[in-house]
């Protein structure tokens, strides 16, 4: 068969991919009897339009970072870690513990803190999972899973009983004191300058960018960064290397859960100020979609985020501004992460095929 | 507890238990062939969503069941396309298939109806109703088997029976039949079957056609019948629950009737905690209930409760030698 130039594959894939998902999110919405045309621009001008829209857009992006980062490392050893959510929303509670058991005297060490919470508890759900997989074979996208719904259960056990103040209604932690408040870009000198009105994006985009460096770093500039990739790529040849199977699962999913608590550093200390009941609104899930559509590199998973920041900011604007319900950006991920992660064979072949006619008809003009 | 308790929770066991098990033989004919499905929440939610639309619209219970069944085969068509035909990875795909049935059931419900993303009530001739079974009233006076009979087994809709009725007959098409011997054997080892010169793809998507069908009784069973019309995820992971129930079953259809009746006790366990709570003597958190089955189908993956083995081939494109 004949193969794909690297450009193709790592530019014109994804590319067609999104435009697949695009054309048929066009057809949903003319099913429905709507323009996708002023759909598209409504997004547009909601989310990149002004320096509002990008604050909210930039907000969404950085927790998909955090989750498409976390899906990047566990798949890079061979691991699907569909347990995102349920390890942002253990994140969550971590922040939540860090932020409200110890008094902070600033918000540069309050976020230090809460992150290194929001990662050892992130970590700590993933590793029940982890060692089922490397010591009793149990299958990770299974356990993963459920224990998604186990975080669920959890949270709300321990939001009602335990973390509501008395006399509070409904099921949520106290809100974390003045002191531990992040500055939103609109607070920060330079950038208060273009953001003139309060956003939620927060410092904890930085942090994001921070963790896409090192996570790069690690994976390809470290010894463990090495012995995951080789691990990921073929199982046995890194077995006969001397790499040792459950060590690498275990740090492979620690760092991979960390990573997804950490999100909540974003969405619970830097938007909220309290931990909510499901507070990670799917961004667990959408960490699988920007990991695909980033083909697990740092770069392209920090592109894919602000993809799917947009969409999802592009999104609520629909469900603001024009008689399209906001739940259109689900379906539009759906359709990316369709395309973009089960369907990429069939774009691969339509364009091996386009290729390979290209290429003939060269040949016959020679 | 005293008698009529127990047979109030028995009955609410039985009505949770039915749109698990379907989905859980949906997902047995699946796996059994070597096609991983983590998106029978998908096709339950969208043949809930169909069902109860059409039931509406035309007034008629049966043309909603194949409307929601119609619904149901189109996300498993689909399924099938991108892990059979074009060697997707079927996990992915059962994500992706999730998220668009969360998303788009909830746009047409809206399109249609404009009532916050359901459909409006459904009466009359657009639902399944209960059934009195024969002499259930006759013996509802005879101790102990009398109620039992009459309040616990008897009085549920069709759909219900039809959920029991499918369990022996999995079993005898899957163990006693030449389609099931070749189902169960294209889960294990594509390659022999292609080698007898059997189409490898023809029987997966037949089974992944099975897994529509059924997904699309327990949709229509959720919307038609357990309740009076379709809400916004109204499934509520019972298609994960699913899942859980039939690694729980190591795979297996009888063990799946007890796995989805055992999950289906504890969510109507879950519905009354007073009567968890004077059983135990102790305040029994729901959430925990809620979170039994997932616990235990850990338990149950870890290997501590006997070892729960896939089929071989799960999850695993088939390329034929060339």
């Amino acid at each position: 068969m004949d193969r794909l130039p690297p450009w193709a594959d790592i530019v014109l894939v994804p590319l067609i991919s999104l435009l697949l998902a695009a054309i048929i999110s066009a057809l949903v919405l003319l099913s429905i009897g709507q323009s996708p045309v002023e759909a598209f621009n409504v997004m547009v001008e909601g989310a990149l339009g002004s320096a509002y829209g990008w604050g909210y857009t930039l907000y969404y992006t950085t927790s998909f970072i955090f989750t498409g980062l976390a899906v990047t490392v566990a798949f890079h050893a061979g691991l699907f870690n569909i347990g995102g959510e349920g390890q942002a929303q253990l994140g969550g509670l971590g922040v939540a513990v860090f932020c409200l058991s110890l008094p902070w005297p600033h918000w540069s060490l309050a976020l230090a803190g809460a992150a290194i919470g929001a990662a050892l508890f992130g970590a700590a759900w993933a590793a029940i999972p982890a060692y089922l997989q490397a010591k009793r074979g149990s299958h990770i996208v299974i356990t993963t899973i459920m224990f998604n719904y186990i975080a669920a259960a959890l949270l709300v056990y321990l939001l009602v009983d335990w973390l509501r103040p008395t006399g509070q209604m409904d099921p949520a932690s106290a809100r974390f004191p003045e002191t531990v408040k992040l500055p939103t870009l609109d607070t920060i000198p330079g950038f208060s300058l273009i953001f003139d009105k309060p956003v939620p994006a927060n410092v904890t985009l930085f942090l994001a960018l921070a963790m896409a460096a090192l996570v790069w770093a690690i994976l390809w500039r470290t010894r463990i960064g090495y012995q995951i990739r080789a691990f990921g790529k073929s199982e046995a040849a890194a077995r006969y290397a001397g790499i040792n199977p459950t060590y690498i699962i275990m740090v492979a999913m620690l760092m991979s859960g960390g990573l997804a608590g950490m999100m909540s550093v974003n969405n619970v200390m830097g938007e909220a100020e309290r931990l909510l009941q499901n507070s990670s609104e799917g961004a667990g899930f959408i960490g699988i979609a920007v990991a695909l559509m980033g083909r697990n590199h740092p770069v392209g998973v920090v592109l894919a985020a602000l993809l799917f920041g947009f969409l999802y900011q592009g999104g609520a604007e629909l469900g603001l501004w024009t008689s399209i319900p906001i739940e259109m950006r689900i379906v539009v991920q759906g359709l990316v992460i369709l395309f973009t992660g089960a369907l990429d064979m069939m774009v691969r072949m339509l364009l091996t095929r386009a290729f390979g006619l290209m290429r003939s008809q060269k040949l016959g003009a020679a | 507890m005293d008698y009529a308790t127990l047979l109030q929770i028995l009955d609410s066991t039985l009505r949770l238990a039915t749109p698990l098990l379907l989905a859980c033989l949906a997902g047995l004919f699946s796996e059994r062939a070597g096609i991983f499905d983590i998106g029978l929440e998908g096709k339950m939610l969208a043949a809930a969503m169909a069902s109860a639309s059409v039931a509406f619209l035309t007034g008629s219970v049966w043309v909603g069941l194949l409307a929601g069944i119609g619904a149901s085969l189109l996300f498993a068509l689909i399924h099938g396309l991108a892990s059979i035909t074009f060697r997707g990875n079927q996990l992915i795909s059962g994500v992706a298939l999730n998220f668009l049935a969360s998303g788009i059931t909830v746009l047409v419900a809206k399109g249609l109806f404009n009532q916050g993303g359901g459909t409006p009530q459904l009466t009359e001739g657009a639902r399944f109703y209960e059934l009195t079974l024969p002499f259930a009233e006759a013996l509802q006076d005879v101790p102990l088997i009398g109620p039992l009979y009459s309040e616990v087994i008897s009085g549920h809709p069709l759909l219900v029976y039809m959920a029991l009725a499918l369990v022996p007959l999995s079993w005898w098409v899957l163990y006693r039949t030449r389609f099931g011997l070749r189902l169960r054997a294209v889960g294990e080892n594509p390659a022999a079957v292609d080698t007898a010169g059997v189409s490898v793809t023809g029987l997966r998507f037949a089974a992944v056609a099975i897994t529509g069908v059924l997904c699309g009784l327990a949709g229509a069973y959720m919307a038609t019948a357990l309740q009076a019309g379709f809400g916004r995820e109204m499934t509520a992971g019972r298609g994960y629950i699913a899942l859980a129930a039939l690694i729980f079953a190591k795979w297996r259809p009888v063990a799946a009737l007890w796995a989805c009746l055992l999950f289906g006790f504890f969510q109507a366990l879950a519905l009354r905690p007073d009567v968890v709570e004077a059983v135990v003597r102790v305040k029994v958190p729901v959430p925990f209930l809620d979170a039994l089955p997932y616990i235990l189908t850990v338990i149950v993956l870890a290997g501590f409760i006997g070892k729960a083995i896939p089929p071989r081939a799960g999850g695993e494109p088939y390329v034929k030698e060339r």
